[in-house]
């Protein structure tokens, strides 16, 4: 219980007295959860509308694959990319080993499955009624189309707020291909596994309470955006 | 359906500046180190550091791990440099033709550490005559399981002792974690482990001085513990930054950071000894 309270303390003091390497951790957080979001939402929306919006073959398996690739493991997304862009990998040249942009490849990789499965989901289950009115009203197929995303547009907020989650949480890829750098790749995670690591419970605990504002910050503003 | 292009070009556009952000502060003077954890754990690497890059110029980054993962990042070219402490690893990765210099830079030793009431009875025994008594009492005994370097040379002890690994033991437990993480279970867990001195020390420290872990069995010529800084061999991996990293080696070893190295003290304690030649 002692941890709880000195790390609730610690976190205040921390943030109030604008901590250089907790701030930096928060920024990198960001940069890169923000970088992997726009990218996963730019590919997994219009992918997750194709796959629910028509029929085509294979779109089953596509399915299965794509629900399959929702319990992905952080740590083997991690190695993977690592695989990737290590010196010695196929893209080693591009130089992302240990920076944001390489774990930012690691969490679109982690985020596009759930964005595009949930998203798949919702389109599947706009009433076919609304299909058909629009028909009779002599809607043309691109107004059809629109009007259907307009009718969903919680839903894939819904779809984005899950993506977030999972990214914001992550701690394999940020480890494993960030490589934990102080004031460069040490992300909110990867700073509370090290405090853990450690034995700096408190710190750890603190930094988890700054985290947990972010999160609550972003579905804050975004069932603002639902009331609007 | 003007925004959404809107969108997307400040999108590509952002990727292209991050992109280029990255590429820029790569060409600026900037290392890459992996190292292990205990130079990290201890606040030795934050403390000295801050120096090299102001006599320097240069940037210095680093990622701490085990010394067999930090030995495997040189290999594949990840990283510039290495600061290790696992002598025979180092001496065969040389021969491999992974790395080129190797320098001695400071030392600490190893002990074994563990409850105050020690219970194997470890007090007053050498290292081989400690670790059968472990093995006799069936008494936890920690270990990084990690292959660090602190894990190697507690395997090696293992052999000089006459003892087959207790791999499969059930009071052998391997945490496959860090040196602080290793020593925070062997607390939680009454056991007794292995740690550099070093770390120890910052354990002490963090602990407000009065441990309920203490030090048992200590100074054998066997239990030395040296670091080294290890450049990349160039044929190996033409892109790394061999300048700078015998740039970086040389500082080390130079009269100013050897003397910082010296002036790193936790409870009073020196935590590393400077020993380059």
């Amino acid at each position: 219980m002692a941890f709880l309270v000195e790390g609730f303390l610690k976190a205040m003091e921390l943030l109030i007295n604008g901590d250089t390497s907790t701030w930096s951790a928060v920024s990198a957080t960001v940069k890169a959860s923000t970088g992997s979001m726009l990218v996963s939402l730019l590919t997994g929306l219009p992918c997750g509308f194709i796959l629910g919006y028509f029929d085509f073959r294979f779109k089953r398996s596509i399915r299965t694959l794509l629900d399959t690739l929702l319990a992905l493991p952080t740590v083997c997304v991690g190695l993977i990319v690592y695989a990737f862009i290590s010196s010695k990998g196929p893209l080693g040249d591009m130089n992302l080993l240990f920076t944001l942009t390489g774990i930012a490849v690691g969490q679109t990789i982690l985020a596009f499955p759930v964005v595009a499965a949930i998203t798949a989901s919702i389109i599947e289950n706009i009433d076919p009624a609304l299909k058909l009115t629009l028909v009779s009203l002599g809607a043309g197929k691109k107004n059809i189309i629109l009007t259907c995303l307009w009718e969903v547009r919680f839903g894939i907020l819904t779809a984005a707020v899950t993506a977030y989650g999972r990214i914001l949480t992550e701690v394999g890829i940020s480890m494993i291909v960030g490589g934990n750098i102080k004031y460069h790749t040490r992300t909110m995670t990867t700073a509370i596994a090290l405090e853990t690591n450690k034995g700096m419970f408190a710190d750890g605990i603190a930094l988890g309470i700054v985290l947990m504002a972010i999160a609550f910050t972003v579905n804050l503003s975004l069932s603002f955006l639902r009331k609007r | 359906m003007k925004s959404r292009k809107c969108l997307s070009v400040l999108v590509s556009g952002l990727m292209v500046l991050s992109c280029a952000l990255t590429v820029q502060s790569a060409e600026k003077g900037e290392l890459m180190m992996a190292t292990t954890t205990s130079t990290d754990n201890t606040g030795l690497l934050d403390y000295l550091i801050p120096f090299f890059e102001q006599e320097t110029g240069i940037a210095l980054k680093w990622t701490s791990t085990g010394t067999g993962n930090a030995l495997k990042l040189g290999q594949n070219c990840d990283v510039d440099v290495l600061l290790v402490h696992a002598p025979p690893a180092e001496k065969t990765y040389i021969a491999n033709g992974f790395g080129k210099d190797r320098r001695e830079i400071m030392y600490n030793d190893f002990v074994i550490i563990g409850p105050k009431s020690d219970p194997a009875g470890l007090k007053g025994k050498n290292i081989s005559q400690a670790l059968s008594a472990i093995k006799t009492n069936k008494a936890f005994f920690m270990s990084r399981g990690d292959d660090s370097g602190t894990n190697k040379k507690e395997k090696l002890l293992w052999k000089n002792a006459g003892i087959a690994l207790p791999d499969k033991e059930e009071w052998y437990v391997q945490t496959g974690q860090g040196m602080l993480a290793t020593i925070n279970v062997s607390q939680e867990r009454n056991g007794y482990t292995m740690t550099d001195r070093g770390t120890y020390i910052k354990y002490q420290d963090q602990q407000g001085g009065d441990a309920p872990l203490t030090v048992l069995v200590e100074g054998d010529d066997i239990l030395l513990n040296q670091y080294s800084v290890l450049t990349l061999n160039p044929k190996n991996c033409p892109d790394a930054k061999y300048d700078l990293a015998l740039k970086f080696s040389d500082w080390m070893a130079s009269e100013s950071a050897q003397n910082k190295i010296g002036e790193f003290r936790l409870l009073g304690k020196r935590l590393f000894i400077p020993n380059a030649k």
